[in-house]
């Protein structure tokens, strides 16, 4: 093994060169408490403002419409059920797609009735379903994801954001697998997000709140960010998650076009060179860095362990083994092949060496894993 | 004439390639019915079925039973 390729980028990109001059310089400057009136204090609350203004700058909103938590994950379990308890006068049954990240799955069932609308074999949603179900009575707030995290399908945004201002049902949008890579359309009342997506460091996450929106924290709340985010922030994350979305949103025009031919390579050689695969989401209207497919007979873990052997780092919604009970909801929800599943995603240091090399590899692995079991 | 296929307690993807292995054995039009309590097999046997252009009959409580058309 000579060189590692890192196609894991969906799960996490590694820190953007822009945010680390800024995370090193804030460890200094940014460690003091932000509420305090002191000299500290305001220098780590002007770090704060700045690392707000600048995300809502990128985000298209107003920097009192953005909330910082301490994950993605903890903007959706406090998001959500902070829009949904506003709502508890009207209703507690929250709308959402079957391919949800499960941070929302999980805030949803824990806060109300879940009506979980279906999806096609590409992963997108039923728009007819969606519409129904938004338009009964007792809605709180329906839930679209912008784009899958596991299959790169995008969703109808746009669309969803007119259906649901008809029925006057907040729309919460998970954008994690989107911000920084691909633009999303306006319309919602909620967006979440998570800095390590787009080169951030890990720690940040996101809620941008659209005014008009109301919230009712559903937890013990405290003083900071109106009681969605408890505890003192963490400053220079911040202030680096913010350094590395602006710089990342300059590259994104080309990292798109680069990535999109780079995928779209990927995707016709998977299928040309290995027989009985399936290789699933939308081909065109998708994020521009992901390729997800699955292949007939073969173990997707022994799979994404052989390709870290060969230096491929990539990751896989199936669950060959006893310490998964369940494959991806995702890949079950459009009613794909979930064994055998490998998602590969690029970054933004990916090379087409690293990409070419994989595509040469990975037909003799996966001949190699179905001759173990006789296939 | 059906063939049975215990796959019980096997995990994704054995009893696919069970299911593959025994296709062989029985004739076009026979059927093979398969008991696979793995919960991938809910997605991947008809997964497979339609991969391999083979008929899915039913798919009730972990029973499935397949046709074989080719």
């Amino acid at each position: 093994m000579s060189e590692r390729a890192y196609l894991d980028a969906a799960s996490a990109e590694s820190l953007h060169p822009a945010a680390r001059e800024i995370l090193l310089s804030a460890l200094d400057s940014g460690w003091a408490d932000p509420a305090r009136l002191h000299h500290e204090g305001r220098n780590a609350r002007l770090l704060l403002d700045n690392a707000r203004a600048v995300l809502a700058d990128a985000l298209g909103v107003r920097p009192d419409e953005v909330y910082l938590t301490s994950s993605g994950t903890a903007a959706i379990h406090s998001g959500l059920p902070a829009v949904a308890a506003a709502r508890r006068r009207v209703g507690s049954t929250i709308v959402h797609s079957a391919v949800e990240h499960s941070a929302v799955l999980h805030a949803a069932a824990a806060t109300g009735t879940a009506a979980e609308v279906g999806v096609d074999s590409l992963g997108r949603i039923d728009q007819d379903a969606f519409s129904a179900q938004v338009t009964q009575p007792g809605v709180a707030l329906a839930a679209i994801q912008a784009a899958n995290h596991e299959v790169g399908t995008r969703q109808p945004i746009a669309w969803a954001a007119e259906i649901c201002a008809q029925a006057g049902v907040p729309l919460f949008v998970d954008a994690a697998a989107s911000i920084g890579r691909d633009a999303v359309p306006g319309g919602w009342s909620v967006l979440a997000a998570s800095a390590h997506k787009w080169g951030g460091p890990a720690g940040v996450g996101l809620l941008a709140v659209r005014k008009g929106t109301r919230l009712s924290p559903a937890w013990p709340v405290d003083e900071r960010e109106d009681g969605l985010s408890p505890g003192h922030p963490n400053v220079p994350a911040a202030l680096a998650a913010a350094a590395a979305l602006q710089a990342r949103l300059q590259e994104a025009e080309a990292l798109d076009k680069q990535h999109r031919a780079w995928i779209d390579e990927l995707r016709r050689r998977v299928a040309a060179d290995i027989a009985d695969v399936e290789v699933v989401g939308d081909p065109d209207d998708r994020l521009p860095h992901v390729l997800t497919f699955s292949c007939l007979y073969v173990d997707g873990e022994a799979l994404v362990t052989a390709l870290d052997a060969e230096g491929f780092s990539v990751s896989s919604g199936s669950a060959c083994t006893a310490s998964t009970l369940r494959p991806s909801h995702v890949l079950a929800a459009m009613g794909v092949l979930t064994h055998g599943n490998v998602r590969v995603s690029l970054g933004r240091t990916t090379t087409y060496e690293e990409i070419d090399r994989f595509a040469q590899v990975l037909p003799g692995l996966v001949r190699r894993i179905r001759a173990e079991v006789g296939m | 004439m059906n063939l049975d296929l215990d796959c019980r307690g096997l995990l994704c993807p054995l009893p696919v390639i069970k299911l593959a292995q025994a296709l062989p054995a029985v004739a076009v039009g026979d059927t093979i019915t398969i008991l696979a309590d793995d919960p991938a097999a809910a997605t991947d046997i008809p997964a497979w079925c339609r991969m391999r252009a083979q008929e899915l009959v039913s798919a009730l409580d972990h029973q499935y039973v397949v046709r074989r058309l080719t």
